[in-house]
């Protein structure tokens, strides 16, 4: 039994130490570990042999609980057939733009908001915090209408990656938690290098930026992510289109419509790949953002 | 002297000119709107997105709910005109509305249920395992990163009730057999569990966090006191995570709510046998993007508007109890 946790918990390490805790302690634990790899890991290693299943054995009842005979190739088929390195470069574009566009756009209003107080920048805060009441799938049609014909300019933004990366910059969330960062800075530093005749840009960047490092990992970790699991919108905004523009996630429900039950698994596992290798990687700052952030769904 | 005021009217310390000169005030006026206008560029790029795909939106979802869009009869051209609250009569006269309801608040009430109740007992007992804590919290949590599309398809497939790997687990266990998303009975049970499944891992984390600040010397006094196990919980380990399960609470009606591509996908266009499935959000898409033509972006924004105040309540009740977690 390892004695290094700190606090003590519901159960106390007095109790776990008695033979009968000990006892039950293992008999729990092994449960647990059982149980959650059954749960959790199970799906996913359907997911990766059913893949290897020829087109007959997937669809034999009773299913087989491995694949009698390895059929490697499905993944070549299924990497071939559906366009996946495509719809996989579509979604990394549109993803890693949408965190550039948040970054510039969204880091130098949180700074602005924070540290250069305009006036009614409290009130401008405010109206941006008020759109986190308010789902974005609420709005699909307006917005949806509203990026077909963007008013003042006239421009049809559908079909373009612009219509996803500038309404992910519209996120109160990114601007509260960035905001609610850099209030954390004390004016004072800012204040010595205004002195030594530093403009705000470069205050911005030699001070505020590397100080931030934690939160800038946050929101980016959200913006990634919520483009990447994105579905709704891009459907809309990026659907019908030759060579295609679609997401991952859109072209593989199509995909899903038109290939073998073994293509459609095989292609499902090739896309979920990404996502676990950037989950194993970046685990740490993934699940400390969860509670660094407060809350969110 | 503007390079001097780079920094907001907060608490100087430092006093920036010498004051007084009779041209003071004017200056003064002149460096504040220096300050200002650089500040409104900092902001403007956000502003600007906010304003547009934002702010905009919600005006005109309310705009668009009170008109109509028909042919002028003489000049055959498309004209928008007021008609009232005809859009939100026609939805409410539509069948598939009350369905769409109905289905949204039962699966909200089935994902609490299981969403809600199941990942607070799962962090309970990850928060007093020894061993293997690591491992845990990123099975948990990896379902949640997959693209959702490669999660439902999978869950689709493991659904099929004859080739299905839940069918064949089923009659493994001698247990009534099922026909999942393909019978209106069964169909929004099984969008519930593929739903827990993809999103309980984010729940289970932060409530994970919550138990690991509550302080070790209350179940030392409840335990001294005599309470077993489950009165530690009841009387140390709910009060203490109250506010954090109040604030989830809220956040997972709002989320739940806005059920969409687990019926999309499950039931191939979300409607499911006998619109078993269908969500207000899925009726919102067919009313707006219906692929038969009879689109109609003024009956889907009245409907958005009904759900962004149903939203807005629970919105509004989630920022009123986290009012002062901060302090």
């Amino acid at each position: 039994m390892t004695t290094e946790n700190i606090t003590r918990t519901l159960v106390s390490s007095a109790t776990l130490n008695r033979r009968r805790g000990r006892i039950l302690y293992w008999i729990v634990a092994t449960l647990v570990i059982a149980g959650f790899t059954a749960i959790f890991l199970g799906p996913l290693y359907f997911m990766f042999t059913d893949g290897l299943k020829s087109t007959k054995e997937s669809v034999q009842s009773p299913p087989t609980l491995y694949p009698h005979a390895v059929h490697p190739g499905n993944y070549i088929d299924a990497w071939n057939g559906t366009g996946i390195a495509r719809l996989l470069g579509n979604t990394l574009y549109y993803a890693f733009g949408a965190l550039a566009f948040q970054l510039v756009f969204d880091v130098a209003a949180a700074y602005a908001i924070s540290k250069l107080r305009p006036r009614f920048g409290d009130a401008i805060f405010g109206l941006m915090l008020a759109t986190l009441m308010i789902p974005a799938l609420v709005l699909v049609v307006p917005q949806y209408l509203t990026v077909a014909d963007v008013p003042v300019v006239h421009l049809n933004l559908i079909g373009s990656p612009a219509a996803i990366w500038l309404p992910s910059v519209a996120n109160g969330f990114s601007i509260f938690l960035l905001k609610r960062f850099f209030d954390s800075i004390p004016d004072d530093l800012m204040h010595a290098a205004e002195i030594d005749g530093a403009g705000r840009i470069k205050i911005l960047w030699s001070i505020v930026l590397p100080m931030s490092r934690p939160i800038l990992a946050v929101v980016s970790i959200f913006a990634v992510t919520s483009v990447w699991k994105d579905f709704l919108w891009p459907k809309l905004v990026e659907g019908g289109y030759s060579p295609t523009r679609e997401t991952l996630n859109v072209g593989l429900t199509q995909a899903a419509n038109t290939s073998p039950q073994n293509m459609v698994i095989a292609a499902s596992a090739i896309a979920a790949v990404p996502a676990i290798i950037f989950f194993l990687v970046f685990q740490r700052n993934i699940m400390a953002g969860l509670t660094v952030g407060g809350l969110k769904g | 002297m503007a390079e001097q005021v780079l920094l907001g009217p907060g608490k100087r310390s430092i006093p920036r000119s010498p004051a007084g000169g009779p041209q003071a005030p004017r200056r003064r006026f002149v460096v504040n709107l220096r300050h200002n206008l650089a500040g409104y560029g900092f902001m403007a790029g956000a502003v600007a997105c906010f304003a547009l795909f934002s702010w905009y939106p919600m005006i005109r979802e309310f705009i668009m709910s009170f008109q109509g869009t028909h042919r002028d009869p003489v000049t055959r051209l498309p004209k928008t005109t007021w008609v009232g609250w005809r859009n939100y009569t026609r939805i409410f006269h539509d069948p598939t509305f009350a369905a769409a309801w109905k289905n949204t608040v039962e699966f909200s009430l089935l994902a609490l249920l299981i969403g809600f109740a199941v990942p607070f007992v799962v962090a309970i007992v990850l928060n007093e395992l020894r061993h293997a804590r690591g491992y845990l919290r990123v099975l948990v949590y990896l379902p949640v990163m997959l693209p959702p599309a490669s999660a439902l398809l999978l869950f689709q497939y493991f659904y099929d009730p004859n080739v299905g790997l839940f069918d064949h687990l089923l009659h493994v266990l001698h247990l009534p057999t099922s026909q999942f998303v393909q019978s209106s009975g069964s169909a929004m049970v099984s969008v519930v569990i593929a739903s827990t499944w993809m999103n309980m891992g984010g729940t289970t984390l932060i409530y994970l966090a919550a138990l690991q600040n509550i302080p070790g010397e209350l179940y030392e006094a409840a335990e001294l006191d005599g309470a077993g196990i489950l009165g530690r919980i009841r009387h140390v380990t709910i009060p203490q995570t109250r506010l954090i399960l109040s604030m989830m609470l809220m956040l997972q009606i709002v989320g739940t709510m806005q059920l969409f591509i687990e019926p999309f996908i499950l039931t191939n266009g979300g409607a499911g046998p006998d619109n078993s499935t269908i969500s207000v959000v899925n009726l919102i898409y067919q009313y707006a993007f219906n692929l038969s033509g009879s689109s109609n972006y003024n009956s889907a924004s009245a409907l958005g508007v009904l759900l962004m105040l149903v939203l807005g309540v629970f919105s509004a009740l989630y920022l009123w109890i986290s009012r002062d977690r901060d302090k």
